[in-house]
């Protein structure tokens, strides 16, 4: 199937046998096309050896771990065809990974992360009220998580504001001004999960500003790692955001800067979905065999876009647990899943003091 | 710098005076009272029921036990008998590993030292149990004299304490590997005063493949390997990380199919691997095979163990170092190419089919950078009073000499 075709199938309307068959397919391709084209990858394959030429389904296929792009910069075209770019956010000291697009895949990305966006919130560009501060995009030639999700999110707007200005203080005034221009019409709401949680809701709250976006929806992503720390469940939030903002429509997403454009949306049972262009395998620690529905293990994700870097298979370092597959209440067919958090930082013994630095 | 003393807490003797110990009488190393103590704490340990449940515990027992410390005495002759300890020794133990704080301070004690030790800040219940066994002892009327030389405290990382105990030591003692040898060094000791350091290193096992397939006992020789290597998480300084097999192609290939699907028997009985240790291990491999020529993961059943094969040696192995059960592989012929790589990060060699002593003379007519112990296959963790080359009782104690 070429890539317009499969573009223009809805994301979510694959049962599992011809998605499987549709990803074993690609995703083998992609293999060999990495084999050839980038070289430390292809000396990971020879290792594990592992022989390309063979059909197998793509569960079987090898799947490099995240962190090797914080350490090697892997890319499978000419440096001077990479036109952007991606890196992760770290916190400064930290490595960040280090991703790199040509024309073609950061094309992909964008389509697939519309196809699935504009099966959330129609095919119309909406007004767009981003729940950050424009200062993330500063540097135009490399782009962080938070950077890309604005960048690649303001695709579905027509119009949008920064609801922070450079200090992360809340623009009540622009927010005010925003919604009386778009007054009964659909918008479009997007950040990160704390970010809106610690800039806008909290501010929300100690101010008494209440802006009306009931007829908004709202797309969050960056996981709730922090909000567990203050003891905040995904209900808390979608309970407590309605309360000061009476938005009704709150979808969370789990993806991550190594596989853009994939993201897994969630739906209204608040299950995550993949969709046609990405797929999720949940693995156990021990032999990385495939866990069973409903068995925590550790998360390997695929995705059919990346052309210009081998990270069309990889094994995260977050854990989830596979809910079901094709029969979710909400309709929408495929994987549904959910979260776990990061990997837990293991109690390892040993002479050195230096282990968890070392490696994390 | 201040001292907060309710920042520390004294596990033993429950109230400590650090300032006394500087003015106390020096030891003369295995002296008669310090052996004495020893074997009455190995009495204690040995009958405890708690401790039956650490084997760690129980070897730190037995240690003790005079028998074992009579004959390290006599292992040292007359080496000793004209050394005092040092004064007061500052012991700082790594993190990780609970009782290694104990074997310090015993080192420090037969040397002839008053010994402050930081335990582990981890409420291993090791610890427990070996300070409450020792603050049981030294309660004894005959043993009360020794309660002022000892002080074994838990404290969270804080340099005022550091500094303050660095202050009154004579030499001090540091455990924990490189980044823990350099937040301590920028503490002061005095002038007389200098660090004894621990730090990452790298070791290595080698395996005589005909000797093996005919004189070994698969499943012991596996047991001995497990607790040179997982027992620890294969993460002690002394857990081999490479296995160098020597023979002919043949014997190579049949004594590796027979020791790793022995060793895999007990690692599956025994170990769980951590998910974030699996992710570890997957990405070491895959930094070997970027960077290094020729490597084959060999195929086996699972990922408890993973066999990086490697085509050569090169001396920067110890980078791709990776705990919970990675280890590269080498065959050879002879221990040439070996010797070529040895750097002074190489503590331990392990062996099975070889004459110890020959294997010290390869080190020693090689005039290599590293290896400080050989010991066979299941030995590497045994602690003895000589670790990391250095020979403790000598260097903790002093010599007065006569000219």
């Amino acid at each position: 199937m070429d890539d317009e075709t499969y573009f223009a199938i809805p994301p979510y309307s694959l049962d599992k046998v011809k998605k499987q068959t549709f990803l074993s397919e690609t995703l083998c391709g992609l293999t060999r096309h990495h084999y050839q084209a980038c070289p430390a990858y292809r000396r990971v394959l020879d290792a594990m050896q592992f022989d390309t030429t063979r059909a197998c389904s793509y569960y079987d296929l090898p799947f490099l771990p995240v962190r090797l792009f914080k350490e090697y910069e892997l890319l499978s075209v000419d440096k001077a065809d990479v036109v952007k770019t991606m890196t992760s956010s770290g916190t400064s000291g930290q490595q960040v990974s280090k991703i790199f697009l040509d024309k073609a895949t950061a094309a992909r990305q964008t389509k697939a992360l519309s196809r699935i966006v504009a099966s959330y919130i129609g095919p119309k560009r909406l007004p767009m009220l981003i729940l950050d501060t424009p200062a993330v995009l500063k540097s135009r030639t490399t782009f962080s998580a938070r950077g890309a999700g604005i960048l690649g999110f303001s695709m579905f707007s027509r119009e949008r504001i920064y609801a922070l200005d450079e200090n992360m203080d809340l623009d009540r005034e622009g927010i005010t001004t925003f919604l009386e221009e778009h007054l009964g019409k659909d918008i479009l709401v997007f950040g990160f999960t704390f970010i809106i949680w610690q800039h806008f809701y909290k501010e929300l709250g100690r101010t008494g500003f209440r802006p009306d976006l009931s007829r908004g929806t709202m797309l969050h992503g960056g996981g709730w790692k922090k909000l567990l720390d203050e003891a905040v469940s995904p209900a808390d939030f979608k309970r407590s955001l309605h309360e000061v903002c009476g938005i009704q429509r709150v979808y969370d997403y789990y993806g991550m800067v190594e596989q853009t454009g994939c993201v897994y949306m969630e739906c209204e049972r608040g299950h995550l979905h993949a969709s046609i262009f990405s797929d999720l395998i949940i693995r156990r620690a021990k032999d990385f065999s495939v866990a069973d529905t409903g068995e925590k293990g550790i998360v390997q994700v695929v995705s059919i876009l990346p052309g210009s870097y081998p990270g069309h298979a990889l094994l995260t370092e977050d854990e989830g647990i596979l809910l079901g597959e094709d029969d979710c209440p909400c309709g929408r067919l495929g994987k549904y899943f959910k979260t776990c958090g990061r990997l837990q930082n293991a109690d390892i013994r040993g002479c050195s003091d230096t282990y968890a630095v070392q490696t994390r | 710098m201040q001292f907060r003393p309710d920042k520390v807490e004294c596990l033993c003797p429950l109230e400590a005076a650090y300032d006394i110990m500087p003015s106390l009488r020096a030891l003369r190393p295995f002296s008669a009272e310090i052996g004495a103590f020893l074997n009455a704490l190995s009495q204690v340990l040995m009958a405890d029921k708690e401790a039956k449940a650490y084997p760690d515990v129980i070897t730190f027992g037995f240690f003790c036990r005079k028998g074992n410390i009579e004959k390290l005495k006599n292992t040292y002759e007359t080496r000793i008998s004209h050394r005092l300890g040092r004064g007061v020794a500052f012991h700082i133990a790594p993190a990780n590993v609970p009782v290694n704080f104990a074997y310090s301070l015993v080192c420090g004690l037969l040397s002839g030292n008053a010994c402050i030790v930081r335990a582990p800040s981890k409420p291993f219940p090791q610890t427990g149990i070996i300070c409450r066994a020792m603050r049981q002892v030294l309660e004894r009327d005959a043993f009360r004299p020794l309660r002022d030389y000892i002080a074994i405290v838990r404290y969270d990382r804080n340099n005022d304490t550091t500094a303050y105990f660095s202050g009154l030591c004579d030499v001090r003692i540091i455990w924990g590997g490189d980044d823990t040898i350099d937040e301590i060094r920028k503490v002061p000791i005095p002038p007389r005063a200098f660090d004894l350091t621990f730090a990452d290193r790298y070791s290595i096992c080698v395996i005589q493949a005909a000797v093996y397939l005919l004189e070994s006992d698969p499943v012991k020789t596996a047991q001995d390997f497990y607790n040179d290597t997982y027992l620890y998480d294969q993460n002690a300084c002394s857990s081999p990380r490479l296995v160098v097999w020597i023979g002919t192609d043949g014997a190579i290939c049949a004594a590796k199919r027979r020791f790793w699907a022995a060793l895999h028997e007990t690692v599956q009985a025994r170990y769980t691997l951590a998910p974030i240790v699996a992710v570890d291990k997957l990405t070491a491999l895959c930094r070997c095979a970027m960077d290094l020529p020729g490597v084959k993961l060999a195929i086996m059943p699972d990922h408890l163990i993973d066999r990086i094969h490697i085509a050569n040696l090169s001396s920067n192995l110890e980078q791709y170092r990776c705990a919970g059960g990675s280890f590269l592989e080498y065959d050879d012929q002879n221990l040439d190419a070996l010797a070529s790589i040895i750097t002074r990060k190489f503590q331990t060699l392990s062996y099975i089919g070889f004459q110890p002593e020959e294997l010290r003379e390869w080190v020693l007519s090689n005039g290599l950078a590293g290896i400080d112990r050989l010991v066979p296959v299941g030995r590497t963790a045994d602690f003895g009073p000589i670790w990391d080359g250095y020979d403790l009782i000598t260097f903790l104690s002093r010599v007065c000499d006569v000219g």
